[in-house]
């Protein structure tokens, strides 16, 4: 076994997700069968290998052409953004409190 | 009910007023009115935004100016990509009323060119899935065998497309979700080079991993559709500035002499008899087309599945952390905000996707780092030398796309990693970058469609269209 009901539960905290007490057990059943599966990559000796970090090779990547850094005006009304919010105050997200006095 | 169309067949009606972009838009509507129901195929539909369009293109037909070359073609977009006041779910309930307040470049630049935006089309929740099966508007059924699944995640945008609701669609592949539904619904399907297709307003899934791509009924319209939404975009610096060459025609030119290499790996054990009968008459086709077919070796594709599911669902826990009841999407209240954000993510987030994310949070997190998420990547990188080496040798590698044909509804739900499986052929290239194509192959006893997959070095998208272009025109859908 290579995960526990406590691994789970550490890690939907981590996540900040409520998980109920049958969606651990089925995670922890479910992703201990993949992470037993994925153990097969310790067959690969990658002690020399570098890890890819990113898709695209120097040449490819945006790096090479930079922009220059000047301020672009955001196309996107503000309004617009802070309709889409459940507690909108404009020009604010509204929030629970976080500071108790 | 009348055949779909084809760009070409659009573009002439309209230059001879045949039809006018409004009535086709209209045929389209009565199409999808007729037979959405029962394939659930799409989620939202954009009349006001694509009747606008059309009279555009109306007014433009009228004028006498050049059509653009999409002018009134009807496109579907799945529900992943960005459209400005148009519903964007994910196929997910926290984004059930979700309105962007602006478009992903793909459909701006569709949009430039003349198309009309249909609606947005269903797809597993956040794009993740192998059947549609994981969507929270309820599964798509696959128009050549509605008791199948159309495969996943972009199945509503295959469905689409094949059932003749749209004359193309945009999907996305991350591990497979063009390729696969493609072949599952028997039409052409393409994931791009990493970089050639910019990636903003993708509501993104695994970052180093997503692309979007093109569905349509041949594959001169997959060239056509890619050409457009191609290139460098300043708000994608992932964007390369390689430049685009006119696709339609390199789909045209010949293919005899090109170096066909046949991964060994990609024909093992876990492949259904059948498929294997059609992908290897269809290597006989291209043969047959003057190809010279290799044997090769790519000894990592074993390992590929193992990669995935530790970068993509790392990527994927790392992107929907913003989903936290703030700022866009469902909310529900707790006495706090971090028993809000726990019960709004508890609450939003369906069980594949919460899965993926304890997976990817415990790949990610302290003391599993190097065991998982940073073996993943170096095993990444021999996955793409594999591609490399092979690239060294032939001009293109062709595959099975999918192991099995469609599967029924249901059939492979309860087990997660054998649904993961079903990825085997198509995860590789995500993997490493390179472009891929999925093409018509055949049909199991005259129904269940099989892909033949095309892999190109990175950014040779010509040379994949070119040889699914020729295999198309030499009977490769009749096999």
């Amino acid at each position: 076994m290579k995960i526990t009901r406590e691994d789970v539960l550490r890690v939907a905290d981590l996540a900040y997700l409520d998980l109920s007490e049958s969606e651990l057990e089925t995670y922890r059943n479910q992703i201990d069968e993949i992470l037993e599966y994925i153990g097969k990559l310790n067959e690969l000796d990658t002690a020399n290998v570098e890890p890819m970090a990113q898709v695209l090779t120097d040449d490819q990547t945006a790096d090479a052409t930079l922009r220059e850094d000047v301020v672009v005006p955001c196309q996107v009304v503000a309004s617009e953004i802070l309709r889409q919010a459940p507690d909108p105050e404009p020009p604010y997200f509204r929030v629970p409190k976080v500071i108790e006095r | 009910m009348a055949a779909n169309w084809t760009i070409d067949g659009v573009r002439e009606a309209l230059a001879s007023k045949k039809i006018s972009a409004r009535e086709l838009a209209g045929d389209y509507y009565k199409r999808i009115a007729a037979r959405n129901p029962g394939l659930n195929a799409y989620l939202t539909l954009s009349q006001d935004r694509a009747f606008a369009q059309a009279d555009r293109v109306d007014a433009l037909v009228a004028s006498g100016k050049p059509l653009p070359a999409l002018a009134g073609v009807p496109i579907a977009v799945k529900d992943v990509i960005s459209t400005r006041g148009v519903r964007t779910t994910c196929g997910s309930k926290i984004l059930e009323n979700y309105i962007p307040p602006y478009d992903a470049t793909a459909v701006e630049r569709l949009e430039a060119a003349g198309a009309v935006i249909l609606g947005k089309t269903n797809c597993d929740e956040f794009a993740m899935g192998s059947s549609n099966e994981n969507s929270a508007y309820g599964p798509v059924r696959n128009p050549e065998a509605p008791d199948r699944v159309p495969g996943g995640s972009s199945g509503g945008s295959a469905a689409a497309v094949a059932a003749g609701l749209a004359v193309a669609s945009l999907g996305t592949d991350t591990g497979g979700s063009i390729r696969q539904p493609g072949a599952l619904c028997g039409i052409p399907a393409m994931m791009p080079s990493y970089g050639r297709v910019s990636r903003y307003g993708l509501i993104a899934f695994a970052s180093s991993l997503d692309r979007i791509g093109p569905f349509a009924t041949n594959v001169r319209d997959v060239a056509t559709v890619l050409g457009i939404i191609a290139g460098r975009d300043v708000n994608d610096s992932t964007s390369t500035t390689a430049p685009v060459p006119n696709y339609a025609s390199e789909a045209e030119k010949p293919v005899k002499g090109l170096r066909i290499g046949i991964p060994k790996e990609y024909f093992g054990e876990g492949m259904d008899p059948e498929v294997r009968k059609k992908v290897e008459a269809g290597i006989e086709v291209l043969r047959k087309l003057g190809c010279e077919i290799r044997e090769i070796r790519m000894p990592h594709t074993d390992y590929a599945i193992a990669v995935y599911y530790i970068i993509a669902t790392a990527e994927a826990s790392s992107n929907l952390a913003r989903y936290d009841g703030v700022r866009y999407g469902l909310r529900v209240e707790g006495d706090s905000l971090l028993s809000m954000y726990r019960k709004t993510r508890g609450a939003g987030f369906g069980a594949e996707v919460k899965r993926r994310i304890v997976l990817g949070t415990y790949v990610l997190s302290a003391g599993y780092y190097d065991a998982y998420y940073l073996k993943g990547q170096k095993v990444r990188s021999l996955i793409a030398q594999d591609f490399r080496d092979a690239f060294a040798k032939v001009d293109a590698i062709v595959t099975p796309t999918s192991p099995v044909p469609a599967f029924r509804l249901g059939e492979r739900t309860a087990d997660p990693l054998e649904m993961y499986l079903a990825d085997i052929y198509t995860v590789t290239g995500s993997l490493a970058g390179v472009p891929g194509i999925s093409v018509p192959c055949g049909k199991i006893g005259g129904k269940l469609p099989v892909g033949l997959q095309i892999f190109g070095p990175p950014f040779g998208e010509g040379r994949v269209l070119q040889l699914a272009h020729a295999f198309e025109n030499a009977g490769g859908a009749t096999l």
